[in-house]
Parts: structure tokens; C-alpha cells; sequence
């Protein structure tokens, strides 16, 4: 018996089109064995929503570099709720100042990456966050 | 030895000591004929002395050295040349920083266009002597302030600027016909283009006296930055449009900045970025003359853009090879016979994935190098990094440490003294060497995927360059490379010593604001009408940039203008993968 795949949707939400540390993180993540499942750039926070339930995903990593962080991580938490869906991590990265960092923790989002992060520490608050929250009614045998 | 092998030596050598002769009256010739030229040009009024007082010759050679070797002076005559003479590889103009030094333009915007207004004077205050303009997202991807899309984005970024009316904000009480502007602008580049025409018109600037530059490099656009509004074929159109309607209406403005900053940033490598940008501008060049433009006509107005990454001679390099492949490929392949279109002039920006978020003073320095190194390859105009850039946009402090790295290095350093004084260096002359065949090597690849549309079709550009992004991101992870204060020279429980600058949501309703009344302002029967003759031009395959110049006269909007021309065009879907 082995623990099922965790199942994470990568996606860079809004106008902004710097997609270099999307690719990396889920290049890095699948090759950590995850499911990487990535949007593609410019996602509306609804099209993000719709594919992490269509996709059944634990984790919605978002990377926003654009500064309209404060506008997008809260919507994607907010549509999700609406959707029913409690069972999702919401994480990411890109340039958040600390004290943003701090208020979105504050609404229910997950640990948010700075410049500078390995993927490794991504990798590792992935698993531990599924070891400890994720659902385990999918295991699978190996 | 037979007789035969004895006197076989000297004859070879004589005929090599005729051609090492050759090569030095060559060599002295054109020498001669450059130090006319370079004193029939006016310098600047500077020293041009050393620190300590000797005097500093404009131009070194092989001349200089005590004895040429065989080969060498042949070697220099080839590859390297004189500077303002093909193939250009010691710099596009004969006496470069002695008559000029390169233009310090900074990047700036944010907010609205008020606010950016307020930071251009503040930066022509002290000292900076071009204008960049930075563009919020929406803008980039032709949404106006007020668009749904826009939610959240609204001078973020950059400036927002969604019609005629925030063009002339921006720069109420900055002449036009003075100040020459660049603008990062590309998907929707040809509708910030008219906007700005319209508003130098308002200004009393005709045309041909604006000068500046518009980046409208889409190719680029697709291969790395993303910021698409049009399927590759009409948005290579409409940049022919442009490059038409510059030639006939504004011989003094760029109408496209090829760029491989955004391809480096992405990841790319040094020949990446090289070979990728030279090889979009080829393709642009090829569209030029296939509407029936002489590439005389246009091609003196295309302008380069490099990234300056943190290997020091490996970019003075790059910066070199590029010239001499351009030069090359414009006088052999496009047969162009004027120089103006050999000559490859650029702007350069130190490279803002090289900055760290760990103590972030550090960055001052990198820049510095980086800066150095743009000077050192010959660049026309540059920008400098703010140490605080990956933290949020730049506060006025920042800016004000980074245009002195600037005014540092040209007025204290005595690097602008000399014309490209790492010519003749081996380290430097087999680099400039190496990227020029690496380059040659990679449009071999672009060929045989069919060009460099269906390579961006396939992914091609795309995945190389996530390749070597993942690659370097390897090495950092795993210590090989040693970024300090990232994985090396770290500091524990560090605490972020410098202000930042926020922009507040505010600003997108100041801008919300603004477009109500200016709609109220316009009259529609205006905009409906312009519009639909917009849409007729491009339907028809007529140039659409008269029609669009009197759509942004009647206020139309960006998004109303992006949207007219999607009507025709149809819009662009990305190819996803990772």
C-alpha cells in the first residue's frame, strides 16, 4: 500500500504573464511525484475554481507577480467556499510584501513563497500539509 | 633535408611576411581614414584624461602592441574592425561615448497617470535624460481601467493608461519635441503608439519631430513575456503597418525594440538570448520586404534590447557578437547598402531576475557590475536596476541610488574614455567569437522547425527556455552555484532594512473615475464611426494606423480599439505546457 498521488493545480491568475517560477515549481513538483496540473497564463480566479474541482486537486499553488495579490488569493478562497470546497490548500508565491503575506494567512490562506525560495521547501510544505490534512479516502493500491 | 624542403620554408614565409604587410598597411589605412572621421565629429566636453592626468588615446589597436603577430592583424581587419565601421563589433558609431554618452533612461510608472507624471519630473530633475514608460498589466493586454478583467490590476504594475486623455496626463508639461520616450508596450503596442502620436499632436508635435521608441516586439511576446493580444500573422501585420507608417510620418522614432530581455529573464542563456532576439529581428525584417518596403527604408529604425545578467564578460560579449552577426546578415542577406541599416543599436537594462530578496543592499552592487558591463559592449542607452525590485515597485531612494550608479560610472570611472577597451583580449574576442557560432548554430535549428512562427507554434522557444531556467534553478538549489545571501554568505532571522513603495487600491478607482468622465466628455457618434472605419482597414488589409489615429482623436478607448480590430483579427491562445 503506498499513499495516493497528491493532486496539484498550478496556476497563475490574472494579466500577468511572468510564468518562469509557475513552470519551475511544477516542473520541480512532478518531479516530487505529484499530479501537476498546470492552467496555462492569464486565468480568471472562476476558471481557476472550475478546473480545481473538475481537477479534484488538494493543493491550488498560484503564482501572482503582478501585485494584485490582495484581490486574487482572496477571490479564489471566496469562490471556493461558494463551491462548497473545504479540503484545498491555497499556496503560492511571487512578490508579496511580508505584511501581505501576513493578512492573507490571516483569511485562510496557506504559506506563501518569496524570491529566493527552493522548490524543495515547496515540495517539502506540500507533503507535510497533505500528511496532516489531506484526504486519505482515495488510497490506492500500488 | 632535400634541397627542396629547405627552400620551400622561406617562400611560404616571405609570402606570409606579404600578407602580414598587407594586413598592417590595411589595418593603417583604415585607421587613418577613422581618426579622420573621428575628428570631423563633435566630442563632448570632457577631460578625456586619466585620474591622474594622462592623456587617454579615443582608440586602441592591434597598432599598439610592440610587434603584431602573423594572423593577428588579419584577424582584427575581419572579425573586429574599427568602431561605426562593419562589422561593427567595437560599437555602432565612430567616437561613441566621446561625442555621446549613452542616455540614462530609467523605467518607471505606477498608478495613475498623474502620479507617474509627478515621478518623471522628478527623475528630468536630477540628471535622467530619456523617459520609459512601464505599463500596469491591464494596459499590456489592451484592457481599459474599468474592465472586468482589470480588477485588482489597475496600476499595479506600471501606469494605467486607457485612452488619448491619460496619453496627455502623462505628459502634461513634458515637451515631446525634447524628451525622447520609450514605451514597453507590444500586443496592443500600435493603440499606445497613436495615443501617443495624438497626444504630442495636442502638445503641437508633429511627427517627425517626436523621438523615441515603442517596443512592439510580439514575437518575444509568445517565446516568453506573454503579453498577447493577436494571433502571430495579423500582429506581425499590424507591425509592419507601423514600421510603413514611421518611415513616411516619423523618421525619427523606433517603431519596434527587439528585445531578449524578457527571453533572458525567462531563463534563456546569453546564446539563447542572443540568437532568438537576432533571429526575431530577421523575421521582421523578411515581413518588411515581403509588403514591398525597401529594407533601406525601415531597417535604420530598428532598435535592440539586451538583458545585462550577471556574467561580466560573457554579456560584454554578447553585446559585441550581436552587432557583427546583425551587420553581417543585413549587408549579405537582405542586401541592404545603407550602413545605417547594418548598424545595431540598443538599449540595455541590468537584469532584474539577478536581484535577490536577501539582503537586498547587495542588489546596489550587482547592478553596478551589470551596468559596467552594458557600458563596456557598447550600449546607446540603459537602465539600472532599484535594489528593491523584487520586493515591490522601486521607491524614489532606490531609483535615485540607481541612476547615480549610472552618473558614477560615466563621470568618475574613466570607461567612457576609451572606445571598447576590451577589444584584443582573448578571453573577450573568443567569446565574442563563440556566441556569434552558437547563435549561427541555433538558426540552423529555427530553420528546420520552419521558421520562427512555426517554432512558436510547436513550443520550441518556449520549452528551451523553461529548460534552462529549470537548469539554473538546479544549480542554485543544489550550492553549485553560489548566489550570496541566497545559499551562501546568508544571513539567519534577517529583518528587511528598506521602505517600500505601495501603491494603493485607490488608485483603481481614481482611474475608474477618470474614464467616466472622459466618456462622459466624448461624443459616441464620434467613436462608433472612427471605430468601424478601423474595422473596415483592417478587414480590407489597408494600413491601419490613420484610421486608428483618428479613433484615439475621438477618445475611443484601449479596449475599444483592441476589440474592433479582435473582431477581424481574432485573439491568441497559448499553446500550454510546462
Amino acid at each position: 500500500m503506498e499513499e495516493r498521488k497528491i493532486r496539484v493545480l498550478v496556476a497563475k491568475p490574472g494579466l500577468d504573464g511572468h510564468d518562469r517560477g509557475a513552470k519551475v515549481i511544477a516542473s520541480a513538483l512532478r518531479d516530487a511525484g505529484m499530479e501537476v496540473i498546470y492552467t496555462g497564463l492569464h486565468q480568471t480566479p472562476e476558471m481557476i475554481v472550475s478546473a480545481a474541482i473538475q481537477e479534484d486537486v488538494d493543493v491550488v499553488a498560484m503564482s501572482i507577480l503582478s501585485g494584485a495579490h490582495m484581490t486574487l488569493f482572496p477571490r479564489v478562497r471566496e469562490l471556493l467556499e461558494q463551491e462548497g470546497v473545504d479540503h484545498v490548500l491555497i499556496t503560492g508565491g511571487g512578490i508579496i510584501p511580508e505584511e501581505d503575506i501576513a493578512e492573507l494567512q490571516k483569511q485562510g490562506v496557506g504559506r506563501l513563497f518569496g524570491p529566493g525560495t527552493t522548490t524543495s521547501a515547496a515540495v517539502e510544505y506540500i507533503r507535510e500539509w497533505f500528511a496532516e490534512h489531506g484526504r486519505d479516502r482515495e488510497i490506492v493500491e500500488s | 633535408m632535400s634541397i627542396a624542403e629547405r627552400d620551400h620554408p622561406p617562400a611560404e614565409l616571405l609570402e606570409q611576411i606579404k600578407a602580414t604587410t598587407r594586413e598592417l598597411e590595411a589595418l593603417r589605412q583604415a585607421l587613418d581614414a577613422w581618426y579622420e572621421r573621428y575628428d570631423g565629429t563633435p566630442k563632448r566636453d570632457a577631460l578625456f584624461t586619466s585620474v591622474s592626468g594622462a592623456e587617454v588615446e579615443p582608440l586602441y589597436t592591434p597598432l599598439d602592441r610592440p610587434g603584431v603577430a602573423p594572423e593577428e592583424a588579419a584577424f582584427y581587419n575581419r572579425q573586429v574592425g574599427l568602431p561605426g565601421e562593419f562589422p561593427f563589433t567595437r560599437g555602432p558609431y565612430t567616437t561613441m561615448y566621446r561625442t555621446r554618452l549613452w542616455t540614462k533612461r530609467q523605467f518607471a510608472g505606477f498608478g495613475t497617470a498623474e502620479e507617474t507624471n509627478l515621478r518623471y519630473k522628478f527623475l528630468l530633475e536630477r540628471g535622467q535624460t530619456g523617459l520609459s514608460v512601464a505599463f500596469d498589466f491591464p494596459t499590456l493586454m489592451g484592457y481599459d481601467s474599468d474592465h472586468p478583467r482589470s480588477l485588482g490590476e489597475v496600476g499595479k504594475c506600471g501606469v494605467a493608461i486607457s485612452s488619448l486623455d491619460d496619453m496627455e496626463t502623462l505628459f502634461d508639461g513634458i515637451p515631446l519635441n525634447e524628451v525622447s520616450v520609450s514605451m514597453t508596450i507590444n500586443g496592443p503596442a500600435i493603440i499606445l503608439f497613436a495615443f501617443y502620436v495624438v497626444a504630442a499632436e495636442k502638445q503641437g508635435v508633429s511627427p517627425d519631430r517626436i523621438r523615441g521608441t515603442v517596443q512592439n516586439d510580439i514575437l518575444k511576446e509568445y517565446q516568453a513575456q506573454h503579453a498577447w493580444v493577436y494571433p502571430p500573422e495579423p500582429a506581425l501585420r499590424l507591425i509592419i503597418d507601423m514600421f510603413q507608417w514611421c518611415a513616411e510620418h516619423a523618421p525619427k522614432y523606433n517603431p519596434i525594440s527587439i528585445s531578449g530581455y524578457h527571453i533572458r529573464e525567462a531563463g534563456a542563456t546569453a546564446a539563447q538570448e542572443l540568437a532568438y532576439t537576432l533571429r526575431n529581428g530577421f523575421e521582421y525584417v523578411e515581413r518588411g520586404i515581403a509588403r514591398g518596403l525597401d529594407v533601406d527604408d525601415f531597417a535604420p529604425r530598428l532598435s535592440f534590447f539586451w538583458d545585462i545578467h550577471n556574467d561580466f564578460f560573457e554579456e560584454v560579449a554578447k553585446l559585441r557578437a550581436g552587432r557583427r552577426i546583425w551587420a553581417k546578415r543585413m549587408r549579405e542577406v537582405y542586401g541592404a547598402t545603407n550602413p545605417e541599416s547594418w548598424r545595431l543599436r540598443t538599449h540595455s537594462q541590468t537584469a532584474g531576475v539577478t536581484l535577490t530578496a536577501q539582503q537586498p543592499e547587495n542588489n546596489i552592487v550587482r547592478v553596478a557590475y551589470q551596468a559596467l558591463a552594458a557600458v563596456l559592449g557598447g550600449t546607446q542607452s540603459l537602465h539600472t536596476n532599484s535594489m528593491d525590485e523584487t520586493l515591490a515597485l522601486p521607491t524614489e531612494k532606490a531609483v535615485q541610488i540607481a541612476l547615480r550608479t549610472q552618473q558614477i560610472l560615466a563621470f568618475e570611472t574613466g570607461v567612457p574614455n576609451t572606445i571598447d577597451p576590451l577589444a584584443g583580449s582573448y578571453y573577450v574576442e573568443a567569446l565574442t567569437d563563440r556566441l556569434e557560432e552558437e547563435a549561427e548554430e541555433i538558426f540552423t535549428q529555427v530553420e528546420r522547425l520552419g521558421g520562427v512562427v512555426p517554432g512558436i507554434e510547436m513550443g520550441y522557444f518556449q520549452r528551451e527556455i523553461a529548460r534552462s531556467a529549470q537548469r539554473q534553478q538546479q544549480e542554485v538549489e543544489s550550492s553549485d552555484r553560489v548566489i550570496v545571501g541566497v545559499n551562501g554568505f546568508t544571513v539567519e532571522g534577517e529583518e528587511l532594512e528598506i521602505p517600500l513603495l505601495r501603491v494603493t487600491e485607490q488608485t483603481e478607482d481614481r482611474q475608474r473615475a477618470r474614464m467616466a468622465a472622459m466618456r462622459r466628455r466624448r461624443d459616441e457618434a464620434d467613436v462608433s464611426r472612427t471605430l468601424e472605419a478601423l474595422r473596415t482597414a483592417a478587414r480590407d488589409g489597408n494600413n491601419v494606423l490613420p484610421p486608428l489615429l483618428d479613433a484615439v482623436r475621438a477618445y475611443a478607448t484601449l479596449y475599444e480599439i483592441r476589440h474592433a480590430m479582435e473582431e477581424i483579427f481574432g485573439a491568441y491562445r497559448e499553446p500550454v505546457f510546462f
